[in-house]
């Protein structure tokens, strides 16, 4: 290794700052604890920084590689390296810890230690998701992860929290021991645990289609798709505020990720064999779970909802190209649709993370999630609702906002696999502003009708400054997307060639 | 030419951020001042434009201003193409939204949201300005989405008020139907063409229809693409621009100030869906059948819901489904190829509907928030001005000549009449039926409101008097603009065609429309009454506007939330989460619960276990040897 293992800083600095804080403990040092916190989450960003100027936007290789040997006898390794799919994501990691802290701030005066450090491992652990190019490093960390959320909603969660937080436990865990059925089988094929040497396997049909149930199994959990989706509505509900800005930004994407990083390049044949049925499923997302959002009357439950259907899109968008590349030639509606699928993903994260940090500010006064509860919320607090807004118009799929633009690619090129996909995935601009913008016209417009909202508490400046950078972020890609495009490009392009070519 | 189109698109978006964001702090007049200043900058450069493109012909120009993204093989820009559509577009757009910045100025005097209104319009002008110049469909796209935004938040401007947020919701969500249809037009041109810049698309288009591409929709059949592609489109347009049966949204907008019903209702962004088709006419061009479906569309529209002006009793309705029926002659010249005369209504009726409105809004104001006809009368001698400038718009909407209406409209009836494409001789009845029915609504309208007798009471009447200059002055300038546009257009030939009129049907279905309401109105008050009662069935049709609004929310509302509610209950959370996934974990309950009782902790039942299983074994081996 001859440069600066910047990766490792990235996941063992929050993890490390984690155990200093829980260290110190106490709340009588709270806003010590708070402090050091968000040093750690700035630091982390200075470093994402650091990875973004460096970074080479004209090759698909690993950059930022480490590689060190960490349990020889069975060819396992401490290898890292990210590229232009895993970078947005360690990116968007960081900034997704930094807004909970800030959102946190006020709001969690009980165990302050304990809950922003489930949240630093979870930033250390998330990262090393994204960043680990050795299958038994990424499963460690795909499952230590789960034990911070884990507790997090366990302890600071709303009343049914327990039966939550082990329904989503088992739920993920159950779908991620097959996984490592399928790594271990992959391992006995190619001789050591790294991910390339996955992709250079050749792998019959039928062992690629039960490699790719596997994988399957572990990421439609987290997606989630439907029919396996119901412990987030669950989860998101009974979670603090923080701890559903994580579900949603992060978890729900490391699903997608898995379908680029192994689905997709190591049992190519088979997810072309099963693409109808990923499309399918995609579609029910979007059609039925967006139907089902409408009549939510809790307004978690009712994002959680959209959260599940918005990231349908990012299912199809990864799946629709082999449908795609029937019909056409060249590669550049399927790169289009791979394209969208990743900036829904990342959109995503903002919008939705931004609208639970504001269901978060709403709870957190009034203690209550439900829509009723609440009526002319924009006449107490305008600020609020114009951030409100702006974020519920990116999950409206608004064009200027990031929300639109993963939609746009992925209907537009919908439209070369098949009139009938666009038309029912283009459904969602329709159902989009209607569970979206219902919910806000219940919520923030009318007359003040309850003592509790006129009575509502202004924002702290550390809630106005998180939903500030989230809704920087929100207008920045929705204006000028190149920049984040232009990090796909390269490894999007390479991931397409790799996914077309057959292993049999 | 860069500089020029800077100038005209960022100002009005700089005083829409700081009259927004920084309204609190610059105070009132401050927030007018920016974005009135904002918006005349915007104007003067769009005068500079309009003459040299429309005076001095200069070329079609095509500017790409920055990449806003790559993807694949397809670019999206942010780019501009200005050519004489645009200018024309331009002025329209930058000289009615002056002009109601300035009326706001005195309409929303003393409004708690005075800066944010200043701040919405602003942003609508921008969005409507980025819609007009797009060279592209993805920001035509942009544009359009956008402009539909801000009319949603000017529609609930006054957001404590049910019906303004039922309306603006509705108007959102209907729009966003028919954005199902532009988004997929859209998936359509880049599955056509590979690009979606205008230019490209439309100098390949003829190229592309030769070689007669089709796409299977169902299973067996077999469509011209191009078809296909320009019906989607314009199904778009049929929500913007408020085409039955997606009309729906409109009237309810009325609920916003009036202002905004002048600028956006009327003018502007309703006109968006002309101004897509026009500019991609060489497109509409290869498709007969399209062209079929909007001129029985847009004809359909220009009649039935004309009618329905006849039986409103709020003057803004009126006014709203005068607008639906105009955008109906718009799109039915559309129809008929008469691209021209299309967006030369859209043009003279900017100014006379935004003059209705606006005179409207002054009687409004002037009495205090009220709106319902039936409690005016007579107002012309309190409001002389206003009461001079509402017959300007109304004559110059009923097209009488030598009023601008006239020429416009003239020129979609004979466009119709001498279009041969089916459907036609239809469309040329209805606009026929529909210039009596222009005229009978607008001066029902006029007279109920401006004369005969005075039903406020005495002493509210000393209070009613003109406004200021700045809700006056708008008044006088579209007046004349009313007057005038139709004449210059036409210049040479105006008087011959002016002329003309006196020996053609339309004008004399025109003046029979005026006379009509004026013997009913006027003359025998109690015959309007009488035929409601007479004709009481057909009087409920028109009163529930053909059943639409109940059609759609028993079907598509209560429908789709039945359904809904339906997939939750029993789908998300009886069949999948209480079934599949609690069912997982009862299941597991019961095995162990099952599987417990063996572990007794007895040592009798253990021993039993025992010998039956030697027991077992023994036979077992019995039965093998």
């Amino acid at each position: 290794m001859t440069h600066f293992p910047i990766l490792s800083l990235l996941i063992w600095l929050p993890i490390l700052a984690a155990i200093v804080v829980l260290i110190i403990g106490d709340d009588a040092h709270a806003n010590k604890i708070r402090v050091l916190t968000l040093v750690t989450t700035l630091l982390s960003l200075v470093l994402c920084a650091v990875l973004w100027a460096q970074f080479s936007l004209t090759t698909y290789q690993f950059q930022f590689v480490e590689n060190l040997s960490w349990i020889p006898a069975y060819n396992i390794n401490y290898a890292l390296g990210i590229d232009g799919i895993s970078l947005p994501m360690v990116v968007l990691t960081v900034i997704t810890t930094l807004t909970v802290i800030l959102a946190s701030w006020h709001v969690v005066q009980k165990h302050v230690a304990q809950y922003l450090a489930t949240f630093l491992l979870m930033q250390g652990m998330v990262i090393g998701v994204f960043c680990a190019t050795d299958t038994i490093l990424f499963y460690m960390f795909w499952e230590a992860m789960l034990i911070p959320i884990y507790i997090n909603i366990g302890m600071w969660g709303a009343e049914r929290r327990v039966y939550a937080s082990i329904k989503f436990f088992i739920y993920t865990f159950a779908g991620s021991v097959v996984m490592l059925v399928a790594i271990l089988y992959l391992r006995a094929h190619a001789g050591s645990f790294a991910i390339l040497d996955f992709y250079n396997l050749r792998l019959t049909q039928g062992e690629q289609d039960l490699i790719f149930i596997a994988f399957l199994l572990a990421f439609s959990v987290k997606v989630p798709m439907w029919p396996v989706h119901t412990w987030l509505p669950d989860a998101h509900t009974e979670a603090p505020a923080g701890g559903s800005v994580v579900l949603a930004a992060l978890m729900l994407k490391l699903g997608i990720y898995g379908f680029m990083r192994f689905s997709l390049p190591i049992t190519p044949d088979a997810s072309h064999a099963l693409s109808w049925l990923m499309i399918a499923l995609a579609l029910i997302a979007i059609v039925y779970i967006g139907l089902v959002a409408i009549v939510q009357t809790d307004m978690k439950r009712l994002i959680a909802y959209s959260s599940i259907a918005h990231m349908g899109f990012a299912v199809l968008g990864t799946f629709m190209v082999y449908l795609i590349m029937s019909n056409v030639a060249n590669t550049g509606y399927a790169q289009m649709s791979l394209e969208g699928a990743m900036v829904q993903m990342v959109s995503h994260a903002f919008s939705t993370g931004a609208l639970f940090i504001g269901v978060g500010i709403l709870y957190a006064r009034i203690h209550s999630r439900l829509i009723s509860d609440y009526s002319g919320v924009a006449r107490v607090l305008p600020v609020f609702a114009v951030f409100m807004m702006i974020f519920s118009l990116s999950n409206v799929g608004m064009p200027g906002t990031s929300g639109f633009i993963g939609e746009f690619f992925v209907i537009l090129s919908a439209f070369k696999a098949n009139f009938w996909i666009a038309f029912l995935a283009a459904l969602t601009l329709i159902l989009g502003a209607a569970y979206t913008l219902w919910m806000y016209k219940r919520v923030f417009f009318g007359k003040v009708t309850s003592e509790a909202v006129a009575n509502l508490k202004p924002i702290e400046p550390a809630e106005f400054i998180a939903l500030a950078i989230l809704a920087f972020f929100v207008i920045f890609i929705g204006v000028y997307p190149q920049p984040l495009l232009n990090v796909f490009h390269a490894s999007i392009g390479h991931l397409l060639d790799i996914s077309l070519v057959s292993k049999l | 030419m860069q500089l020029l189109l800077t100038a005209i698109l960022l100002p009005p978006l700089l005083g829409a951020i700081l009259a927004g964001i920084f309204g609190t702090i610059i105070g009132r007049v401050a927030s007018h001042r920016v974005t009135v200043l904002g918006v005349l900058i915007s104007f003067i450069c769009s005068c500079i434009i309009f003459k040299n493109f429309i005076l001095d012909h200069q070329s079609t120009q095509n500017i790409i201003a920055y990449t806003w993204g790559t993807s694949g093989a397809f670019q999206f820009n942010v780019g501009f193409l200005i050519d004489n559509l645009t200018a024309t577009m331009l002025m329209v757009v930058t000289s009615v939204s002056l002009l109601v910045h300035v009326y706001s100025i005195g309409y929303m005097r003393g409004d708690a949201g005075y800066q944010r209104f200043f701040s919405y319009i602003s942003l609508f002008t921008f969005a409507m300005l980025m819609l007009i110049t797009a060279n592209n469909f993805f920001q035509l796209f942009f544009g359009w989405e956008a402009v539909g935004l801000v009319s949603y938040l000017l529609i609930g401007f006054w957001f404590t008020r049910e019906p303004a947020n039922f309306g603006s919701l509705k108007a959102f969500i209907v729009n966003r139907v028919s954005d199902v249809g532009f988004i997929l037009g859209i998936g359509g041109v880049i599955t056509l063409f590979g690009t979606v810049d205008f230019l490209p698309v439309l100098a390949q288009a003829p190229k592309v229809a030769a070689s007669l591409p089709t796409i299977s929709l169902f299973a067996g059949t077999s469509w011209s693409i191009i078809t296909v592609i320009c019906i989607l489109l314009f199904i778009g347009a049929m929500g913007k621009s408020a085409q039955m049966p997606l009309h729906i949204w409109l009237p309810e907008s009325m609920e916003g100030p009036t202002p905004i019903s002048a600028l956006i209702h009327a003018a502007t962004m309703v006109t968006a869906g002309v101004y897509m088709v026009a500019r991609l006419s060489p497109l509409y061009e290869l498709s007969a059948s399209a062209l079929t479906f909007i001129l029985v569309i847009g004809a359909t529209t220009a009649l039935f819901t004309g009618i329905l002006g006849v039986v409103q009793n709020d003057i803004k309705r009126v006014i709203a489904y005068s607008t639906l029926s105009q955008l109906g002659y718009m799109v039915a010249a559309l129809g008929a190829s008469a691209f021209a005369a299309g967006i030369f209504h859209l043009v003279t009726h900017a100014a006379f509907k935004a003059l209705l409105f606006l005179a409207a809004g002054s009687v409004i104001l002037a009495l205090h928030h009220e709106q319902d006809m039936r409690k005016m009368g007579g107002l012309r001698r309190y409001l002389p001005l206003t009461y001079s400038c509402f017959l300007v718009g109304a004559l110059a909407l009923a097209a009488i000549p030598p009023f601008s209406g006239f020429y416009s409209k003239d020129a979609i009836i004979e466009a119709v009449h001498l279009s041969t494409i089916h459907g036609a001789s239809y469309a040329y009845v209805a606009l026929m039926i529909g210039v009596f029915v222009t005229a009978l609504y607008i001066f029902r309208a006029f007279f109920m409101t401006f004369h005969g007798s005075c039903s406020a009471n005495s002493a509210s009447q000393d209070n009613i008097r003109e406004n200021g200059w700045v809700i006056w002055l708008p008044l006088v300038i579209l007046a004349i603009a009313s007057i005038t546009i139709g004449m210059i257009v036409k210049h040479a030939d105006a008087l011959q065609l002016a002329l003309h009129a006196f020996t053609s049907l339309p004008f004399w279905l025109a003046i029979a429309g005026i006379v009509t309401a004026w013997f009913c109105y006027v003359i025998r008050p109690a015959i309007p009454a009488m035929l409601a009662n007479k004709f009481s069935w057909l009087y409920y049709i028109l009163i529930k506007k053909y059943g639409f609004d109940d059609f759609n929310q028993i079907v598509f509302v209560r429908g789709t939330r039945a359904l809904a509610q339906l997939l939750y209950n029993y789908g998300d959370q009886r069949l999948i989460d209480d079934g599949l996934v609690n069912g997982s974990g009862r299941l597991i309950q019961w095995i162990s619960a099952t599987l417990k009782r063996l572990q007794t902790g007895y040592i009798y039942n253990y021993a039993l276990a025992m010998i039956i299983g030697v027991l077992a074994l023994v036979l077992w081996q019995m039965l093998i040897a």
